[in-house]
């Protein structure tokens, strides 16, 4: 015991000796990052998730958070503790999201929160945003025997929405812009207002494009109901930490950039490892060998172990595996990609290069 | 047969105007509940409480270590039998000294009825089932061995027998929390109607004892304590439990270092006993001012001190006037705890929302929130038929019983 305190002073002393040193000479070396060093202390990371989003994040019978969020919270623990499995889930509501984070609550959001200037803005929120992880946008919902294909058609005709919220006011906004008479049909909260359109009281609703389709995965018939092509508001979401510890800000963007890369490099969950191998056996894969963690120390340069990418993908698959797990066709929400393709199939990821 | 009828027509069919309002009400009432049985039978899809029972019950509480909890809930279902076993064996003089007076032959009818429909209902493995009807032989068991031999248990015997349940509260908290040998089971895994139950239960006892404290101070002849007492009552009072939640959820953060701050669940429940105790010192000093000034001279007189002259004389007086709004305050903390869902906490609300939530039962809201209502409801009339018992036992005016 005695020993191993002296020791561990020991090193102490040395790391800071060390860093001393780093800091003056080479800005090569990994910097060092607090929250990082607390999730290793820690031993697992603890990782917010909303809890009741719809394919983004709930609880399994068995227990376990399911959901796109909450795998992203499972490949950070597998790049930063090298174990997937290391993550303590804290459901946080939406209200209380941001000061969870900056009390030191938790180390990370996996929440769908829109990036917005003021959450970002060192005078405002003072938060650190990853890439965009979800692009998503308020839609609207018909019944599809309407026949209503235009926001213009709805003219005159009620509306469905929740009051007091963003979408209402994106709503009267853009109805005024097209200069739309309509009635708006206020609801306190969504397990009022979808009943209310389903029974036919309003010929639309809107709200978060993925939620409506979530949402309409539950009606009684489904194929009835029909999202119109128009947008009212983008909803770019992201994942987010303190802007206090731009290293760790750092190295949860390398690991959404992980992910969208392995999607266009063709690396899936099953094949990540025999690629692995494959690219160490052969020179001439450049960009893989990088990616992959073979040549340079791109890892150690994020505070990352050199072969965090491989251990990420493993862990948890490409973006497009976790889309199609999760929100995509075979699942009941039955989400198109639309925005959320890669750049090379025409959406709008996209990963810098890992050089 | 006859007399029956007659009743229903002196209550109900005695005039016209009688007639026509009962003839209303009655088929409101049958076509509401005619809806509802129709809506429960024929159209609600019950897989999503069969499928999430667990969920429910305890949460995301790790599945190797549910024992524990079967365990613990063996211990209680003994000590509950055992104590109404006693409480029969030793009738107060009002009451007459039959061991299985109709109504507990009415609730043994209806504990084993539960006993066989909610597993049939859930759909649970035999295995499951049969642990449930483990339960209920063991319950009919104390109770039986209890009341049989119980009236041979001298005084003494009896009031350690009460020491039993602070005793099992303890060992209760080692099961679910761990720890002794038991792997430690964080309390971020609780959940469902444990956490629900464990965070009521933990505020209704201690806010008792601080309740009455303030009620005490806030009577008291000494400034600095009455202030105190006020101040604190008043503070609490006059601030929504949910922002008091908020508070103590995310403001400790700042406030203590890193680690230092409790669990997550204690905090909402140290904030939930806080707030309790303030309603329920208001309570209390309602039952201290009905007991006249004269008791505490004359046993201040008698020569007791002041201490023992409170807790001899006053306070058995003051508490059982207090009680009725006693045991309000406690139904209304435990739907309180509801509002733990609103800090992120997976008790039965929050646990419901995120059951809702599952691609797999979207729109399965009238399921969940019906099945959410039967559970308070049984929690909340369990609490109130407890305390009508202990006010009919603490009533010093209760007519002998001629047999």
């Amino acid at each position: 015991m005695g020993i191993n305190t002296i020791s561990r002073a020991a090193r102490l002393l040395l790391l800071a000796l060390l860093t001393g040193l780093v800091g003056c000479s080479s800005a090569n070396e990994a910097p060092g990052s607090p929250t990082m060093a607390k999730i290793r202390e820690r031993g697992r990371l603890v990782c917010a998730v909303d809890g009741a989003v719809p394919g983004f994040s709930t609880v399994a019978p068995g227990g376990a958070f399911v959901g796109i969020d909450a795998d992203f919270c499972r490949a950070v623990a597998a790049a930063v503790l090298g174990d997937p499995g290391k993550v303590e889930f804290r459901p946080v509501t939406a209200g209380e999201r941001f000061v969870a984070l900056n009390s030191g609550e938790v180390d990370l959001l996996s929440i769908s929160s829109t990036h917005t200037l003021s959450r970002d803005a060192p005078g405002g929120n003072a938060l650190s945003f990853g890439p965009v992880f979800f692009y998503d946008g308020q839609g609207v919902m018909v019944p599809l025997a309407s026949g209503i294909n235009s926001l213009r058609q709805l003219a005159g005709q009620p509306i469905c929405v929740e009051s007091g919220t963003n979408t209402e006011l994106n709503l009267a906004d853009r109805m005024r812009e097209l200069g739309l008479a309509y009635q708006p049909l206020r609801f306190q909260s969504g397990e009022q207002a979808y009943p209310a359109y389903e029974q036919g009281r309003c010929a639309a609703i809107t709200s978060d494009s993925s939620l409506l389709a979530a949402k309409r995965s539950g009606f009684k018939d489904p194929a009835a109901h029909v999202l119109l092509p128009d947008l009212l508001s983008k909803e770019p979401s992201a994942k987010v930490t303190v802007q206090a510890d731009p290293a760790w800000a750092d190295a949860v963007r390398w690991i959404t950039y992980t992910l969208f890369q392995a999607e266009e490099s063709g690396l899936t969950q099953a094949n990540v490892e025999a690629s692995r191998e494959a690219a160490r056996a052969d020179a001439s894969q450049a960009e893989r060998r990088r990616f992959l963690g073979i040549e340079g120390d791109f890892g150690r340069q994020l505070g990352l172990p050199a072969d965090f990418t491989v251990r990420v993908v493993k862990a948890v698959g490409n973006y497009g595996e976790l889309f199609e797990r999760h929100l995509g066709k075979a699942t009941p929400l039955g989400l198109e990609r639309g925005l959320n393709r890669l750049w090379t199939a025409g959406g709008l990821h996209i990963a810098p290069p890992f050089r | 047969m006859k007399p029956l009828l007659r009743r229903l027509r002196a209550e109900l069919f005695a005039t016209r105007t009688d007639t026509v309002l009962s003839l209303a009400l009655i088929s409101l009432i049958t076509l509401a509940a005619f809806g509802v049985l129709r809506w429960a039978f024929t159209q609600a899809q019950w897989a999503v409480i069969r499928v999430n029972s667990t969920l429910f019950a305890v949460g995301r509480y790790p599945v190797e270590q549910q024992w524990r909890l079967w365990l613990l809930t063996a211990l209680l279902v003994a000590a509950s039998g055992a104590t109404w076993g006693l409480l029969r064996a030793h009738p107060r003089p009002d009451r007459s000294g039959v061991l299985w007076p109709r109504n507990d032959r009415l609730a043994l009818v209806l504990l084993v009825l539960i006993a066989l429909a909610v597993p049939a209902a859930l759909g649970l493995s035999l295995a499951i089932a049969s642990r449930w009807w483990g339960l209920t032989v063991l319950l009919i068991l104390c109770r039986w061995l209890a009341g049989r031999f119980g009236a041979g248990l001298p005084a003494s015997g009896q009031r350690l027998a009460a020491l039993v349940w602070p005793a099992l509260y303890l060992v209760g908290m080692v099961l679910i929390s761990g720890g002794l040998g038991l792997v430690t089971v964080s309390p971020s895994e609780w959940g469902g109607l444990m956490l629900t139950l464990l965070a009521s239960s933990f505020a209704i006892l201690l806010c008792f004892p601080i309740g009455v404290l303030l009620a005490l101070g806030r009577r008291s002849d000494l400034p600095l304590l009455r202030w105190g007492s006020v101040l604190y009552i008043e503070f609490i009072r006059g601030a929504p439990l949910i922002t008091l939640l908020f508070l103590g959820q995310n403001i400790l953060g700042f406030l203590l270092p890193g680690g230092l701050a409790p669990e997550r669940v204690w905090r909402a429940a140290w904030v939930l006993t806080f707030f309790a105790a303030a309603y329920l010192a208001e309570a209390v000093r309602s039952g201290l001012a009905a007991v006249p000034r004269g008791q505490l001279e004359a046993a201040r007189s008698l020569g007791l001190s002041y201490p023992k002259a409170l807790q001899h004389v006053v306070l058995p007086q003051a508490l059982r006037v207090a009680l009725p709004a006693m045991v309000g305050q406690f139904i209304s903390l435990l739907q309180d705890t509801t509002l733990l869902s609103l800090i992120g906490l997976l008790e039965l609300l929050g646990t419901a929302r995120t059951v809702m939530a599952n691609p797999a039962f979207l729109g399965r809201n009238g399921e969940v929130y019906l099945t959410l209502a039967v559970l308070f409801w049984g929690c909340c009339a369990a609490l109130g038929l407890g305390s009508r018992a202990l006010e009919r036992r603490l009533d010093p005016h209760a007519v002998p019983s001629a047999t």
